[in-house]
């Protein structure tokens, strides 16, 4: 496996002149800025990682000529908080990519969904937002963007589910097949796309597919922004080459008694000590959106599960059965195994349901609850027991 | 209790009576007012032309979207992991001490409202509080008790 | 077409068929639950999971169109693993007292349950975790959260077949649940009471208020005459919940098991709604004259039936302004009470207290409009009970009776006796139908010019129906009808009446007469009605309907000797001051939540 050590970068934040940035991207057909995107490898930062040049190529490819590009800044996974902080630093970059992805995909709209807990960016972002419009007029850019707001449900961070929400509705997800680059927002073709995958474009644009290759592995080209959270003497967001393995990452922003780290969020996976050295962070290994919490030796693991639980318990949108039911089995369950009341073996049937929960469910939040669940009775059976 | 009166109506000539209007004005609602009112709820449903249960039922599925009595100032405490480690307890306590309210609760003169609520996106400065829209972050006791006498005092 | 694999054998179907659908083709049963074929799809109990080759997850065969290519397999043991755990989670939110829900064996939840989850259940019960509420303040049906499983249909049914919404989804998570606007009782929404929902609930969460108890009471009380009517649509749907298949037409056996029930009498609504149409017909003609001969500006038209109690609810919250456009005759069922706690009474010579007036309906608003204080012209309650199909299917079997070798019987006389157009009042369209029969003829002194007396463009199962008959060649009486178009439109379920109302509302509608029946397909579609119900059991209850109106002696309201004897000796005639007294009514402006 390819390890690419830890190695800081500066890229997200990196100071441009977006105008120039966007002049040659105005110059640019849609077919060279999606085989740039193809190119440089670039997959969704928000987590699930689905290659961003196909996205906006399947997107691009769709007859009907009212498109839509959505920035998803609905960041609610527990332990990110990097969209908030390219919005509050950046946010220029953040349209800008939006302006790229429009021209790619041939849409002339595009919307900001910001989740409610970021509303006091609102003001800032709307005179950043209002100096963006005029300075793609000039360039001839015909896009202009909206901003959205959420108000508080997690569960909107789901492509579909944040459509319903733009819509007016509760979000809840949708059926798929049809995906969204075919009828997404309105039933109307729609890239959605992560804050930080966009501003990334915008930097592959400015720098080059290849520049952007030289970062990462194979499966995981290029460096992402990291949340960091935890038991860590250096709490915050970094910039990291993607390749690195746990261990790598723990020596960095451990405390020295690091005993594992969640990657990629409550719904993401948890790592024990033993497995640092052989996992690698990236999409070949454990992906993230970016969350990594690290968890110490005094912290009970029983705790961490019982928290990730009750946050699903309200969380999930509540309209598939596995889902909505299979949480609260799940929290009651290793309640009950906690307190005695249930035998330990009574995990066993728990993990068979967290894995018909990942098979059944009817989006991702539904399916990912399983990863956390199994992952951290798996490697910290123990501690749920006893 | 507040009185809706033209608000519905304003709120939806800004923000249009179609579908997709709801929640812009249901947000500016709970802007306004922290909450909404069976009243407002009812309005709203007559503006956009949909029915009062599918507004309750679009509000009621956002934590933001109060459908029940709020106070003047909403603190929302984070209860998700990292806060949960870092003292959130403590920050809660200090609250319910000063406030003499649980979490849920209301003041009695309508001030201050307590909730917890799930992860804020403040983990590497937990624990973190929301009052109304505005963060506070790396909080202790003193310093959320400084917070909220600041509070009192507008 | 596609091509495709389930369980290895090659299918092929139209491009948008469902996995679901495509599986029904090779006869591959795979169980669903929130799915049903009146509603969109939902794709949310995930009870009908697949496994198709090649993909991370299983798919929801319902939701799920078909691609060429694809390879599907319904039971494999990931697919059976799911479902059970599927299945098992449901039971575990469920208050599973099956031997005293009232949906017991009639329960798809139950059926799910045999198949795949008997024996041990490995979850907790989550029962008592949640704060469930039981709501019986509707007189027509009872709401038990206990019972629900979330899978939605009632919601749908409320807003894509009725329009209301009276129901929706509220809160997420593990408080998710069906309220009603911020969980007030039924009984003080908006809710029409059209029973719809019950229809297509999967288990015991909405089911009707039975009154099978206090029948039973009254028809054992020696002081009491139990006195019962049927409905037109309950003659060719009972025989489903008795063994038969849908579309069997068993009036002879009903009254015969009926008369074997222990009621006293055993009339028919069918001579009521032969009443409706001398009554809704001359204030029809009546409203005509005033606003084309005398220019009365106040009349208002298009006159709208007043037969069917959910749309008489709609009307009242959703359109208050169209009051006035309703016929004032109450419904059948009504005018049969009225008329049996006094004309019937003083004809039998009874004591009127002594009466007691059920009524057998294919609906379950007809409880609401029985509770309506309007509905005590007599002096009484006018009717006492309203049984759905299903409760007199229940009384049925709890007395024992062998309903298939049932020898055929007659309606007892006064009030028994009826026509054709009475009984095609069952189906959408047949209000109209026997409204123009009679309305053509007394203009006129013909019969209406269509063959054999069967007005064909007001049948039918479309949404919104018009028609316009020129009215040529009128009597004396009439002439200034000469030469007339008359335009009628009839619309049912109430997504449909809404879409009249908004013409209406926008001053679009060109219509002098409207027929509106809240369900769909009209009362035989009713949501008294047995259960399941989808458009194929419709149309054969309705093709069943008009079979029943052609083997009639006579097939127009006026011709029907009671009704005739009645204006003879009672009424006077249509519209008469006692008629107005007992057969009509007013309405009342209700919340709009």
């Amino acid at each position: 496996m390819e390890n690419k050590g830890l190695t800081k970068v500066d890229i997200i934040f990196e100071k441009i002149d977006p105008k120039e940035v966007l002049i040659k991207a105005y110059k640019m057909t849609s077919a060279e800025i999606i085989q740039n995107m193809l190119d440089s490898g670039l997959k969704g930062r928000g987590g699930a990682g689905f290659p961003t040049g196909l996205k906006w190529k399947y997107t691009a490819a769709e007859k009907e000529p009212e498109k839509y590009i959505i920035c998803n800044a609905d960041e609610g996974e527990p332990g990110t908080f990097k969209d908030r902080e390219i919005l509050d630093r950046v946010s220029t970059k953040v349209h800008g990519g939006m302006a790229i992805a429009g021209k790619a995909i041939g849409a002339k709209k595009g919307i900001v969904y910001l989740r409610g807990e970021y509303r006091y960016l609102l003001p800032k972002l709307m005179i950043e937002l209002a100096s963006f419009h005029k300075m793609i007029k000039e360039i001839g850019f015909d896009f202009s963007i909206e901003y959205k707001m959420g108000s508080g449900a997690y569960i909107c961070g789901e492509e579909s589910a944040l459509f319903e929400s733009i819509e007016g509705k509760r979000g809840e997800p949708r059926n798929k097949p049809p995906y969204p680059t075919v009828s997404g927002v309105y039933n109307k073709p729609t890239s959605i796309n992560n804050v930080e995958t966009l501003v990334t474009a915008m930097m592959i644009i400015n720098h080059g597919a290849k520049n952007f290759t030289q970062y990462g592995t194979k499966d995981s080209r290029g460096s992402k922004v990291f949340s960091v959270s935890g038991d860590t003497p250096t709490p915050g967001i970094f910039e990291l080459e993607l390749g690195m393995t746990v261990q790598q990452f723990v020596t960095e922003f451990g405390d020295g008694d690091t005993k594992a780290v969640q990657v990629g969020g409550a719904s993401g996976f948890c790592v024990p000590r033993k497995k640092f050295a052989e996992t690698i962070i990236g999409f070949e290994g454990v992906p993230t959106g970016g969350s990594m919490k690290l968890f110490n030796s005094s912290r009970s693991m029983y705790n961490v599960l019982h928290n990730y639980l009750d946050f699903f318990n309200e969380e999930s949108c509540g309209q598939c059965t596995p889902c909505r039911v299979g949480c609260q089995q799940l929290l009651k369950g290793v309640e009950k195994v906690k307190k005695g009341e249930a035998k330990s073996t009574y995990l066993n049937e728990l993990i068979k349901l967290a894995d018909s929960m990942k098979i059944a469910a009817k989006c991702g939040l539904g399916q990912s609850v399983g990863n956390a669940f199994k992952s951290i009775v798996g490697n910290f059976r123990e501690e749920i027991i006893y | 209790m507040y009185q809706v009166g033209n608000l519905v109506k304003e709120l939806s000539d800004k923000h249009g009576r179609v579908r997709e209007s709801l929640m812009p004005i249901l947000q500016d609602i709970v802007q306004k007012h922290n909450y909404l009112t069976d009243e407002a709820m009812v309005e709203v449903a007559r503006e956009l032309d949909i029915s009062a249960a599918e507004v309750y039922g679009t509000a009621s599925f956002y934590t933001f979207l109060d459908t029940q009595v709020k106070g003047k100032y909403v603190i929302r405490v984070c209860k998700t992991i990292t806060c949960s480690m870092k003292g959130k307890s403590e920050i809660i306590q200090t609250l319910e001490d000063m406030l003499k309210i649980k979490p849920g609760e209301t003041t009695g003169d309508g001030q201050f409202s307590l909730i917890e609520t799930n992860c804020i996106g403040w983990c590497h400065k937990a624990p973190a509080i929301l009052i109304n829209e505005l963060p506070y972050t790396e909080l202790t006791p003193e310093k959320v008790s400084e917070i909220i006498k600041d509070y009192m005092q507008k | 077409m596609i091509n495709l694999l389930i369980n290895d054998q090659k299918v092929s179907v139209k491009e948008g068929t469902t996995v679901l659908a495509a599986a029904k083709d090779l006869k591959i049963n795979i169980p669903t639950l929130c799915n049903h074929d009146d509603l969109c799809v939902a794709g949310n109990c995930r009870v009908c999971v697949v496994e198709q080759k090649g993909a991370r997850t299983l798919i929801a065969s319902c939701a799920t169109p078909v691609t060429e290519g694809m390879e599907i397999h319904t039971n494999t043991l990931k697919v059976r693993n799911a479902r059970k755990h599927v299945v098992e989670l449901l039971l575990s939110e469920h208050r599973a007292d099956c031997t005293k829900c009232y949906k017991n064996q009639n329960c798809e939840l139950q059926s799910l349950a045999n198949e795949f989850a008997f024996g041990e259940h490995v979850f907790l019960d989550l029962v008592e975790d949640h704060n469930y509420t039981i709501d019986r303040s509707s007189p027509s049906f009872i709401k038990d959260d206990s019972k629900c499983i979330r899978c939605q249909r009632c919601v749908r049914t409320c807003s894509e077949l009725q329009y209301i919404s009276a129901i929706s989804v509220a809160n997420k998570g593990s408080h998710q649940k069906i309220s009603s606007f911020h969980n007030r009782p039924m009984s003080h929404v908006v809710c029409t009471n059209c029973g719809q929902c019950v229809n297509r609930c999967p288990t015991g969460a909405l089911v009707e208020k039975t009154y099978i108890d206090q029948v039973w009471d009254a028809i054992y009380d020696p002081d009491k005459h139990v006195v019962v009517q049927t409905a037109p649509a309950v003659r060719v749907a009972l025989g489903e919940d008795l063994g038969y298949d849908p579309g069997e037409r068993v009036t002879g056996k009903m009254v015969n098991a009926l008369r074997q029930l222990g009621f006293n009498s055993v009339l028919d609504t069918d001579f009521s709604a032969d009443l409706t149409i001398m009554e809704e017909g001359t204030e029809l003609l009546v409203r005509l004259k005033k606003a084309l001969v005398d220019g009365d500006k106040k009349i208002s038209l298009p006159m709208f039936t007043s037969c069917s109690p959910g749309w008489i609810k709609f009307m009242e919250h959703k359109y208050p302004e169209f009051l006035p456009n309703l016929s004032t005759c109450k419904s059948p069922q009504q005018m049969f009470g009225a008329l049996a706690k006094t004309y019937y009474a003083k004809k039998r010579n009874l004591d009127p207290s002594k009466i007691v007036s059920v009524s057998i309906m294919p609906c379950v608003a007809k409880k609401f409009e029985a509770d309506r204080p309007e509905m005590r012209a007599s002096g009484y309650k006018d009717v006492d009970y309203v049984l759905t199909t299903r409760e007199l299917a229940v009384m049925i079997k709890q007395a024992g009776i062998d309903f298939r070798n049932l020898e055929d019987s007659n309606y007892d006389s006064i009030m028994g006796d009826s026509t054709g157009a009475a009984v095609i009042f069952g189906a959408t369209g047949g209000v109209m139908e026997a409204a123009l029969r009679t309305a053509y003829e007394i203009v006129t002194g013909r019969e209406v010019p269509f063959g054999n007396l069967e007005i064909t463009p007001v049948r039918g199962m479309e949404g919104v129906k018009e028609a316009t008959i020129k009215i040529e060649g009128c009597v004396d009486a009439w002439k200034f009808l000469e030469g007339a178009e008359l335009k009628v439109a009839i619309a049912h379920g109430l997504i449909n009446a809404n879409k009249i109302m908004k013409l209406t509302r926008e001053g679009k509608a060109p219509y002098h007469f409207v027929e509106i029946m809240a369900c769909p397909g009209g009362c035989i579609g009713g949501g008294g009605q047995p259960i399941p119900t989808n458009i194929k059991i419709r149309e054969k209850r309705m093709k069943a309907i008009y079979a029943e109106d052609v083997h009639m002696v006579r097939r127009k309201s006026h011709e029907n000797p009671d009704v005739i004897a009645i204006y003879n000796d009672f009424l006077e005639k249509p519209n008469s001051h006692k008629s107005h007294e007992l057969l009509h009514t007013h309405y009342v402006e209700r919340d709009n939540y």
